[in-house]
């Protein structure tokens, strides 16, 4: 009986991927398209960037909310859960109100020459947005668990603050940053809700692969869109078994 | 109610953990499984309780084979380790567990469930929960729970192993206590001797899967069957060696040996406390070191041409006078076992006249 | 192991970090939500509700509700069983089984709607058997509900398995000695241990199922008064520049999402302490 709640997804996930795999069949040059190549690296270097900006920042975070006492911290432990509950799209129109052209930011940031809305920036600062949790609530736990002992005994023996952080507390944080910015990584690549309203889907500079693959759609070529899906989801596979390598040596627990 | 176990096999993967062990409790016993870590004994007994399938042999109950009943159905009482109490139902409700599951009426369920409180000595305890009990007292709680539902058996799985010595004492005296009022046939899983000793009728020893020994405590103190009980119960001093002439010779020390041939080599067992000593400058051996140990004294000497010896006597000992460390005495072993190696025989003691 | 208490006295180089903390969030964050409400609300909260009110709207709340509310009860109801099974069981291809669950947080939601096109569309796999029964799935409810139901798949599940992973069976095997049955065991042992994972699993899904664009976006088509949800209203006010409408949704949407997670913050804390 069980089994058969199973079931209900292992056909789902296994059709999707025949799904995908129809159009793979002589489409491969469908890929490769100008467009469609230039849409695959946007995204690869939006995100790239996105999860470098978050592995450090998020780390920061992280290390405010354990190891701090400070009005407010709760508050904002809470809000670094915010992007689990809110709509992707959502998100995209917040920020598109508050950097576009008919906001005082926006107008004042275009004057600077620093458009923001409808170019690169603001596809990072969007993945940026949706992935805030992925890598503070992976260090979290690590940051929790840590035996303040340790540091001490480093101290006694003489370690400054910079070799006490850099020998004794990063090492073992770093399979859940490194698992957490995997995810996050992973997750930015299919970013859809988000992107498409603040990113002008200009193609060549700001079209990602998700809207490409979308737009495929809706112009009725479900093959190149299933190409380019192929291309996207085999990286998402990777990533995602990478992810849970690390955490299963690590034994670390994301959510 | 009686408990068999035949020819019980159990392995984890490679790991062979239950090696061919039978064994019987009598109804109304109260047994101690005793044993190193890893040895196997609450692995037998997961086994009978049903929580472990056997891979050969079978479990029987008064002589009906059991081996087929699901845990829910054959009325054994468990006390796990860790208590596993039920977190979120009070002390009253986990006690009444049993009974209501298998359809006690309400005012049965509270009948029981003070019954057992105030023979627990947990009485006004019933609305609490777990969390706010002290270790003692969670534990008293399992086992009132297991008792509730009045199980023929009682298995009892290391159960004062997660609280502390003085807790663990007053422990050991309620479940003798109970067993004395209920007389339900019981077993309890223990790697601690003096726990074994002080508490049960019978105690089997288990190492590495098999079944050592079984017998009262005096008999496995006085007379160990196999190497393992007679180095692993109380303290013993360990030597191997060959017989010659009659004996086994450790460096100075001759340790007399019947009934084995010579040139067969042994490994002789010698307690702390069956040997004596005096003072004697052409003596076997010299002191070391004197260690008070509260009540006793252990004294450590080096024998020539071998290893130490140890020995241990109370305090006030007339053995003791005027031996201090650095002097020589001569050692005379009054009671040894040899275990000749290699082969399943057990001990032959050989005991000289004190 | 110790656990070290939090530092009260930060010195001024702490103090830079959790101000530089509080920004980095603050912006990226806060800010925007704040932008937005005040957008939102620059006509006055009357004619915010008038927008929200037009029947366009109204449908597509409720059919957001619609679908999210069966994924909330097929998957939280799967999720649980899921969990057992795979905690609780040894079998062979549970690694397998265990990596498929994670599979629907990799795809992309475009993705998703597309394999199901290819599925249920036209010409896809199903189309036949589906034309015979006159039933048709994309551009229709069930296609939203379907794609919804693979999109919110995991959450339940994952959430009650970390519970029940560390909660080990102990308990479990004491109830089975006490006589109770399967089922009694776990109704009165599991489900009550479980509780706070399984609120938080459901919480996690309904917001998920709320927010879910792309995919129903593609397999539903955004047909206004048919298969158009909450947020597909929102994109296609967007496109016809019907910004008033559409920003109104989105407040309304992260209003809901923001109680939604004062419930996630309330459940994870009583999930912590639960053990």
């Amino acid at each position: 009986m069980i089994y058969v709640g199973v079931l209900v997804v292992l056909p789902l996930a296994a059709l999707v991927q025949h799904g995908l795999a129809d159009g793979l069949l002589g489409l491969w040059r469908a890929a490769a398209t100008p467009v469609a190549a230039q849409a695959l690296v946007l995204t690869l270097w939006t995100a790239a960037l996105m999860a470098v900006i978050n592995a450090v920042m998020g780390t920061l975070t992280a290390w405010a909310l354990v190891r701090y006492e400070f009005p407010g911290r709760s508050v904002l432990s809470a809000l670094v859960d915010l992007p689990f509950a809110i709509p992707t799209l959502v998100t995209g129109v917040m920020l598109v109100i508050l950097l576009g052209p008919q906001s005082p930011l926006g107008d004042w940031l275009a004057a600077q020459g620093m458009p923001i809305a409808f170019a690169p920036p603001a596809i990072v600062l969007a993945l940026l947005f949706i992935t805030v949790p992925f890598v503070v609530r992976a260090v979290e736990p690590v940051l929790l668990e840590q035996d303040p002992a340790e540091e001490e005994a480093a101290r006694t023996l003489g370690a400054g603050t910079w070799t006490v952080f850099w020998r004794i507390l990063l090492p073992p944080i770093l399979p859940a940053l490194l698992s957490g910015t995997i995810r996050s990584f992973a997750r930015a690549l299919g970013e859809l809700g988000s992107v498409i309203v603040v990113s002008g889907n200009i193609p060549y500079r700001t079209l990602t692969a998700p809207i490409y693959i979308f737009g495929e759609i809706e112009s009725g070529q479900p093959q190149t869109a299933a190409a380019v899906s192929v291309v996207l989801l085999a990286l998402a596979l990777v990533l995602a078994f990478a992810a849970r390598g690390i955490e299963h040596a690590t034994g670390v627990h994301n959510g | 109610m009686g408990i068999r176990v035949a020819g019980l096999t159990k392995r984890f993967g490679e790991f062979l953990a239950v090696d061919d062990v039978s064994l019987t409790v009598e109804s109304g016993e109260l047994v101690a499984f005793l044993g190193p870590s890893g040895g196997g004994k609450s692995t037998i007994l997961r086994i009978i309780a049903g929580l472990e399938t056997a891979d050969a042999g079978t479990v029987s109950f008064n002589g009906q084979p059991a081996d087929h009943l699901h845990p829910s159905a054959r009325g054994v009482g468990f006390v796990f380790q860790h208590y596993a109490l039920f977190r979120h139902m009070t002390v009253a409700a986990n006690i009444a567990f049993g009974l209501r599951v298998q359809g006690a009426s309400r005012r049965r369920q509270a009948e029981r469930v003070t019954e057992l409180l105030d023979l627990m000595g947990l009485t006004g305890l019933g609305h609490r929960y777990p969390s706010q009990l002290s270790g003692g007292q969670r534990q008293r709680v399992a086992l009132a729970r297991a008792l509730a539902p009045e199980p023929k058996v009682l298995l009892l799985d290391e159960p004062f192993g997660a609280v502390d010595a003085k807790v663990r004492e007053e422990l050991r005296h309620w479940l003798r206590k109970l067993h004395d009022e209920v007389h339900v046939t019981s077993i309890f899983v223990t790697h601690d001797q003096e726990e074994a000793f002080s508490v049960a009728d019978k105690v089997m020893v288990i190492h590495r899967g098999r079944l050592e020994q079984s017998g009262t405590p005096d008999e496995i103190l006085d007379h160990p069957r196999t190497e393992f009980v007679a180095r692993f119960i109380g303290e013993a001093n360990v030597f191997e060696t060959r017989v010659q002439g009659g004996a086994g010779q450790v460096g100075a020390l001759r340790i007399p040996v019947e009934g084995i041939a010579d040139g067969t080599p042994v490994c002789i067992v010698v307690r702390f406390y069956d040997l004596k000593f005096w003072r004697d400058d052409r003596g076997c051996a010299r002191v070391v070191r004197m260690t008070t140990l509260g009540d006793r004294v252990k004294v450590e000497a080096q024998i020539d041409g071998a290893g130490r010896i140890f020995s241990q006597f109370p305090r006030r000992s007339s053995l003791l006078h005027g031996i201090a460390p650095g002097c020589r005495i001569q050692i005379e072993v009054t009671l040894s076992r040899a275990f000749v190696n290699g082969t399943e025989d057990g001990a032959i003691e050989t005991a000289t006249d004190c | 192991m110790a656990r070290r208490a939090r530092t009260r006295q930060l010195t001024g180089a702490q103090r830079l970090i959790v101000l530089l903390v509080f920004a980095y969030l603050g912006l990226i964050l806060v800010l925007p939500l704040g932008a937005m409400a005040l957008r939102a609300l620059a006509e006055g909260p009357r004619i915010l509700l008038l927008t929200l009110t037009e029947p366009a709207a109204l449908q597509g709340l409720l059919l957001t509700l619609f679908v999210a509310s069966i994924c909330v009860t097929a998957n939280g109801l799967f999720g649980v069983a899921g969990a057992l099974v795979l905690t609780r069981h040894r079998f062979l291809g549970r690694r397998v089984l265990d990596a498929l669950v994670d599979l629907p947080l990799a795809v992309s939601p475009v993705m998703t709607g597309l394999a199901f096109l290819l599925i249920f569309g036209r010409g896809g796999w199903l189309d036949g058997p589906l034309d015979l029964l006159g039933l048709k799935v994309t551009f229709a409810v069930p296609g939203l509900v379907l794609a919804t139901l693979f999109v919110t798949f995991p959450f339940t599940l994952r959430e009650v398995a970390y519970v029940l992973e560390e909660l080990g069976t102990s308990e479990e095997q004491a109830a089975m000695t006490l006589g109770a049955s399967p089922w009694q065991t776990f109704w009165l042992v599991t489900l009550p241990n479980i509780r706070f994972g399984l609120g938080y699993g459901i919480v996690l899904t309904l917001a998920r199922a709320l927010g879910e664009f792309g995919a129903v976006l593609v397999v539903g088509g955004a047909i206004s008064g048919r298969t158009q949800t909450a947020t597909t209203f929102i994109y296609n006010a967007l496109e016809e520049r019907q910004e008033a409408a559409a920003y109104g949704m989105a407040l309304l949407l992260a209003v809901i999402s923001v109680a939604l997670l004062v419930a996630i913050e309330w459940l994870k804390r009583r999930r912590e302490r639960g053990q």
